[in-house]
């Protein structure tokens, strides 16, 4: 029998979570991922008319500001139409069950320090498997349509979230193995001056550069382990995919299979897909920046007497804390959806024969090179 | 920094009953054999093994728990990973028989029959 | 409270295996199959296994109900092609006949009995202890490394020769379609 020792080095603060602060998350994240979609398709169109050189919205309020407002009433008064073929019943569970599996994503992500709405300690592993949850509702949706555009397009999508799915756990698992968790609220406060074990520049003890206070960029995972870089832009890549995102948006190519698996949804329902669809991006985007861009914490260092990172980010526990957790966790979100925004508009669409030969056989076979990387590096880091 | 003021989950579970886990795991399995029996389609009986296989796991689950012994839960842990080798290789099987005989209804089925 | 948990997500186990039994559309006693396994994990929630709760939900909904979903609709006899009258405004399904019903009946009543009666009829003394209990990532995770570190790799070793049976079995057929 094997006698399991708790983890001294690694007892990070674990804060006591009263009901409340679920209480809160809830409606926060339900307001963030909903007020998001407002946002990021004005901020879409913005970008992509700025990239083709166009104007976008211009015509709805200042700058177009209120055009999206607009589309929304549109959507709101449609007729919610389901086709005479159509299974009814799982035609119209289907965007519920996606939208549900996409926003349960959101449990237990941290927004600031204090803020989690549930300290599971399997919350990676958990995220991991509520996406692969959504692949469900993409079924439901595509054999519910009896169209044969939707079931190709739910097809598709299955195929490359599954695939995906492989070269984007091995960069978790990379994160995993350097910060030897699976809470991202503890994965959270190792990258910055609030963590308990000291960090060492670029990881390596025995440079014996002690980073601890330095904080800032110089506590990152990505600066923890140079190598994550890498398995950030693998991870960014297989996000792309997750999400349904151009270049990798095969299931709703419109110039081969109409709109996929949404072809036959209109009104509310139509809306409800948009959004999760939106939900996702977030999703990933968040997740990006706390398993790599060290999550809340602030990018600017201290450097001598010099206390950027002390001025930049409250200590946990207080308002100031919080509003600067914040802050920086949402800039660096916002920041990696403009960076997918700017690579729709960039690149064309893959083949389908493409996608897998980039899937399975350049980032599978990198990320598990990473992962025995980190593996090694986590020893040179104790 | 310990955790002090977190239930922990094994106060939690003993408030319900070995015996309601006994009893939904055996009806689960129950039901995953009377699905066997009764079904004539290949994949329904697929359905119910797995069912059959979730009892087990439930049950294995709830002992290691209130033994708070974790080596059921590891066995889980293997059963899982057999099962979904198990699936993998039956649906190929029951495609590769639907293409031969068009029908993938267990009645159909009777060439090894002697 | 928490019985009042237990026995929501019992029910939910309970009738979702039953509409698989009941239910003659294929294609919903898969989704059906969906509710009993999220059913499965969140009584292993209450078992205090997340870790096999969340693995559950991965292997079970995110691979094998996948991989189901899919042999349901590559084992389906396309219906004559049908796109006018009143055939053309139905759904499409899949259906399956039962067999006969008394026998498997009996033989279930008989079992559960017989299971149930053996179960609680042991007495298991070892319940009154409690033993400190940490969270089964770690337990499991050092466990696995160690103890099990044989029965691991073979299960990686089982994983390896399902996967390359599994493409065998399929490429062999697209080649005699071909031929």
């Amino acid at each position: 029998m094997i006698i399991v020792e708790t983890r001294p080095a690694l007892s990070l603060r674990i804060y006591i979570h009263l009901p409340f602060t679920i209480l809160l998350a809830l409606p926060i994240f339900l307001a963030l991922s909903s007020g998001f979609v407002v946002v990021g398709v004005y901020l879409e169109r913005k970008i992509s008319a700025f990239i083709q050189d166009r104007l976008g919205p211009m015509e709805v309020g200042k700058w177009g500001l209120l055009q999206l407002f607009a589309d929304l009433l549109k959507l709101l008064q449609k007729e919610d139409i389901v086709p005479a073929a159509a299974d009814r019943k799982l035609f119209l569970l289907a965007p519920s069950v996606i939208f549900a599996s996409v926003f349960a994503g959101f449990a237990v992500m941290p927004l600031t320090p204090d803020l989690q709405g549930s300290a599971t300690a399997v919350g990676v592993f958990y995220l991991m498997a509520i996406v692969s949850f959504d692949v469900v509702g993409i079924l439901m949706a595509g054999w519910g349509s009896n169209n044969k555009y939707s079931l190709l397009g739910a097809m598709r999508s299955v195929a490359q979230i599954v695939s995906y799915e492989i070269p984007l756990g091995l960069t978790i698992l990379c994160v995993v193995m350097i910060c030897q968790s699976l809470n991202l609220q503890e994965i959270s406060f190792q990258q910055g001056i609030y963590t308990y074990e000291p960090n060492y520049l670029f990881g390596i003890r025995a440079l014996g550069i002690d980073v601890t206070d330095w904080g800032g960029i110089f506590s990152w995972n990505i600066l923890r382990n140079p190598f994550l870089l890498i398995a950030y832009v693998i991870f960014f890549i297989a996000t792309l995919a997750e999400a349904n995102r151009a270049p990798f948006d095969l299931p709703e190519g419109e110039s081969e299979i109409v709109a996929g698996f949404n072809t036959e949804y209109s009104g509310m329902r139509f809306a409800l897909l948009f959004l999760s669809e939106y939900a996702m991006m977030l999703l990933v985007a968040f997740l990006g920046a706390i398993l790599f861009l060290g999550s809340w914490n602030t990018p600017l260092p201290n450097i001598g007497p010099v206390r950027l990172a002390d001025w930049t980010s409250g200590s946990p526990g207080t308002v100031w804390g919080n509003l600067t957790g914040a802050f920086w966790l949402l800039t660096k979100a916002l920041a990696a959806i403009m960076v997918q925004m700017w690579v729709r508009w960039t690149l064309p669409r893959l083949r389908v024969d493409q996608l897998m030969f980039l899937c399975w056989k350049v980032l599978t076979p990198i990320g598990i090179v990473l992962l025995l990387i980190s593996g090694v590096w986590r020893l040179l880091m104790i | 920094m310990q955790p002090t003021q977190q239930v922990s989950i094994p106060e939690l579970i003993q408030q319900v009953p070995l015996n309601y886990y006994l009893i939904v795991s055996t009806a689960l399995f129950v039901i995953g054999i009377i699905g066997v029996l009764t079904r004539r389609n290949a994949i329904i009986i697929f359905m119910s093994i797995e069912l059959m296989l979730n009892a087990v796991n439930l049950l294995l689950i709830a002992f290691s728990s209130y033994r708070s012994d974790s080596a059921g839960q590891v066995f889980v842990f293997f059963i899982m990973a057999v099962a979904a080798a198990e699936v993998a290789v039956g649906l190929a099987i029951i495609v590769m028989i639907y293409r031969n005989i068009r029908s993938i209804d267990v009645g159909l089925l009777n060439k090894l029959k002697w | 409270m928490l019985n009042l948990i237990f026995y929501a997500f019992a029910a939910l186990t309970l009738g979702g295996s039953l509409a698989v039994l009941i239910t003659r559309n294929v294609m919903y006693s898969a989704f059906f199959l969906l509710l009993s396994l999220i059913g499965v994990a969140a009584l292993f929630v209450l078992a205090s296994a997340d870790l096999l709760a969340v693995a559950q939900v991965m292997i079970y909904v995110g691979g094998v109900l996948v991989l189901v979903i899919f042999g349901v609709m590559l084992t389906h006899k396309p219906k004559p092609e049908t796109t006018t009258g009143p055939q053309a405004a139905r759904p499409n399904y899949i259906l399956t006949q039962h067999r006969a019903w008394l026998w498997p009946l009996l033989v279930a009543a008989g079992l559960f009995t017989a299971f149930y009666s053996l179960i609680s009829r042991i007495h298991f003394s070892l319940f009154e202890h409690r033993a400190p209990f940490q969270t089964s990532v770690d337990t499991i995770g050092k466990q696995l490394m160690t103890e099990y570190i044989i029965p691991f790799e073979i299960a990686g070793i089982l994983l390896l020769a399902a996967l390359v049976g599994a493409t065998y079995l399929s490429s062999q057929g697209d080649r005699t379609n071909n031929q």
